[in-house]
């Protein structure tokens, strides 16, 4: 970290740093793009990948945190803070010219505190209709429900969008523009459609049967969390997770309660530990399996769908019997978990461990091995490595890309460093690939489970915490490898008992904003397979 | 009055209230006399076909997709044949939470069903808003923007939960009238603007 420092005082005097979980950069607004560039470019730095990008309002400034990770420097991250003093028309330059995954991060952004970027080609809103009365997150949103009700018409002008340029001069100037060209054929799926994994929609403009550009339409689902979070206490905002990304409930809340046991320097207990990274694998194989059974029935194998369920419902039932829910479980708590295991856990994960083996050999009998299935999975929706990693593509999707990019093994939480287990790569970059690392890893996942299972250390289930959980002032940041890919939660505290801000980066944000790249180019009917095989889920998006 | 419906026994059901005040309802509106009988075989058709629209947002819809598997299977009660598109369908199914940009397109879902039609809403967002009440852009409940015939609790409901309000929205329909009486809600309101009198003595 202080050949970091070394370097970056070299490029910019003026930065200061803050020392935290992760080193803190602050710069100037007018020095950004320059340093965003020489953090992505230099030798010795080569900050590759834009992990994180968080909209603030600090009151008397508005401004983005961003968190960039350097694949060359083992992982390194640090964070970079740009504010702006101007509540009026705050303006920062964007840099989704350097990272590709800015795009749809800087139009959240824009949509929750009203912040342009400048040179952004595309400046709309992302979850809230065109039509939204002040931009939700900022501090003094008026909330009243008089400003925005129930709507009952469509949005109007869909296409407009706008852009603020900047000249040579200096000057900026909002440059109207449109989506789509006027004469584009444009086909319309979703939001209501029973292959895009929920509520997404997806404007795409085709040229005879071949796509030529996806337009993603966001916010069908989205719940503000993120505002509601900030009124909450920590343990009230702990079951929101559990209905983000539904199949990765179990990862998604171990995050969120490592976030604060960090900040709180609070010590897991061991058991504790073992049990939530158990859940967490038992998780990821259901997640893959749902997966597993959505793909093959948007192709139209019905009955796939149906061994993926059957196995499933095995995973459940050892929810059910610890847990006492199928779904949204709300297992994990701060310091620990909430109750112990039921007493069947370790016979009905070994007699799961002992089946799952054949039962794969069964679903690549009938699915993976399947003519049709191939055809219409292997050499579609092409994402090559340095995309993958440009666009922040985590997770199966990012290692079907061949980019070793498992959180488990580059930050490495909880027992994780203990256990052994591969990480699935594949090369064909393609929507097969895929889909076999998911398969794969349901193997890996066993294995890790199988390792555990009679290594359960006896003990607390969880630590002792205060009644009223207070985190000191500062921000933290915390990545886990969810079901679909890095899942990380940045808090802000002020020291009060509820956060100043909470972000959740989620994998499937990233997921969606490469349907516009994968997609363009092959057949209309092939945007839902290559959706189905990246397995975004919709509510992981919109939050 | 106690409802009789042949294939499902009055006591079978716990919350028997709302059909028994449906039933006089009814009665009080229509008359019933020789056309029973088609209304009884129309009723039979339409309760053991139910197809749903599925209107699946969030986690009820995974839920929903265990009751289509084979465990669970739905098949049993002939709901099984899962529509996307609202001509071919029943009744929209809101699995989920609504949010403000999604309130327009289900409610011209909801016209777009052919009539008979009905609602049902499956989970805490659907029916209030759940845990995301007090959000800036989520519809509390879908009863704001849709008349919801069937509330099904839980967050997300188990697969029983589904079957028992599914098995509500049968008898619901086992009761209805076609002929010589009129049962939707709007039909009813009708009826008491130009009944006035009638208001408070039936209800």
């Amino acid at each position: 970290m202080s050949e970091i420092k070394e370097i970056i005082s070299r490029i910019l005097p003026s930065a200061t740093f803050t020392e935290g979980d992760t080193l803190m950069v602050t710069v100037d607004e007018k020095d950004w793009h320059g340093f965003a560039k020489a953090l992505k470019e230099t030798k010795g730095l080569e900050f590759d990948v834009l992990s994180a990008v968080v909209g603030m309002d600090w009151k008397d400034s508005l401004g983005v945190v961003y968190y960039l990770t350097s694949t060359s420097r083992n992982w390194d991250v640090i964070s970079v803070k740009v504010a702006v003093p101007d509540r009026e028309n705050p303006m920062i330059h964007s840099v989704c010219d350097l990272w590709k995954v800015a795009n749809f991060q800087e139009r959240e952004v824009y949509d929750f505190y009203g912040i342009k970027f400048i040179n952004h080609p595309d400046m709309r809103r992302f979850f809230l209709r065109n039509d939204w009365n002040g931009h939700p997150l900022r501090k003094d949103y008026d909330a009243d429900p008089k400003l925005n009700p129930i709507p009952t018409e469509d949005e109007k002008n869909e296409d407009d969008t706008v852009s603020y340029v900047e000249d040579e001069n200096g000057n900026v100037k909002a440059v109207p523009g449109k989506v789509f060209e006027e004469d584009e054929y444009v086909v319309n799926v979703g939001p209501q459609h029973p292959s895009t994994h929920g509520v997404m929609r997806f404007r795409a403009s085709v040229d005879g049967e071949t796509v030529k550009k996806v337009d993603v339409v966001s916010g069908y689902i989205h719940r503000g969390i993120e505002k509601l979070s900030e009124g909450l206490t920590y343990p009230q905002i702990l079951h929101f997770t559990d209905r983000m990304d539904y199949m990765s409930a179990h990862q998604n809340r171990h995050c969120l309660c490592m976030c604060i046991e960090k900040a709180m320097g609070l010590e897991v207990p061991r058991r504790a530990q073992v049990i939530r990274v158990m859940m967490d694998e038992l998780m990821r194989i259901s997640s893959h399996l749902l997966s597993f059974g959505c793909t093959a029935m948007d192709l139209g194998a019905t009955t796939a769908f149906f061994y993926g369920f059957r196995e499933r419902e095995m995973i459940l039932d050892i929810f059910e019997k610890t847990c006492g829910a199928r779904m949204s479980m709300n297992y994990n708590v701060i310091g620990g978990v909430i109750a112990d295991l039921h007493p069947d856990f370790v016979k009905d994960v070994k007699e799961f461990i002992r089946i799952m083996p054949s039962r794969l050999k069964e679903y690549h009998k009938v699915f993976s091995g399947n003519l049709i299935a191939k055809n219409r999975l292997k050499k579609v929706g092409h994402l090559s490595k340095e995309d993958a990693i440009n666009y922040a593509i985590t997770g199966p999707s990012g290692r079907g890309s061949n980019w070793s990019c498992d959180c488990r093994k580059k930050h490495p939480y909880s027992v994780y460093p203990e256990v052994e287990f591969e990480e699935v790569l594949e090369s064909g970059c393609d929507s097969y690939s895929r889909y076999m690392v998911r398969m794969k890893e349901i193997e890996q996942s066993c294995r890790i489970l199988e390792q555990l299972v009679d290594r359960i250390p006896e003990g607390d289930i969880r630590a002792q915490v205060p009644k009223v959980i207070k985190l000191p002032v500062g921000c933290w940041y915390q990545q886990v490898e969810a079901s679909r890919g890095t899942f990380g939660v940045y808090i802000e505290s002020t020291g009060e008992k509820n956060p100043y801000r909470v972000h959740f980066q989620s994998p499937c944000f990233n997921l969606v904003g490469v349907m516009d790249l994968t997609c363009s180019g092959y057949m209309i009917a092939d945007l839902i397979t290559i959706g189905a095989a990246l397995d975004f889920v919709i509510p992981d998006i919109d939050r | 009055m106690e409802v009789k419906i042949k294939s499902m026994k009055h006591e079978d059901f716990k919350d028997n209230e709302y059909i028994d005040k449906l039933v006089e309802e009814l009665n009080a509106t229509g008359a019933n006399v020789v056309v029973g009988k088609f209304d009884q075989l129309i009723n039979w058709g339409i309760a053991n076909s139910l197809w749903p629209l599925c209107f699946g947002t969030s986690c009820c819809a995974i839920e929903f997709m265990s009751l289509g598997a084979a465990r669970y299977d739905m098949a049993r009660f002939g709901f099984e044949v899962a529509r996307n598109s609202p001509r071919q369908a029943d009744y929209i199914m809101v699995q989920g939470t609504i949010v403000h940009r999604m309130a327009p397109v289900l409610r011209r879902l909801y016209e777009q069903l052919a009539e008979p039609k009905y609602v049902i809403a499956c989970g805490g967002c659907a029916v209030s808003g759940g845990p995301f009440k007090n959000s800036y852009c989520v519809v509390p409940g879908v009863d704001q923007i849709l008349p919801v015939d069937v509330y099904i609790p839980g967050c997300p409901p188990r697969p029983e939960a589904f079957f028992y309000g599914l098995m509500q929205l049968q008898r619901k329909i086992k009761v209805q009238k076609f002929f010589g009486g009129v049962n939707r809600k709007e039909k009813i309101a009708e009826f008491f603007e130009k009944h006035p009198e009638e208001e408070g003595r039936i209800g």
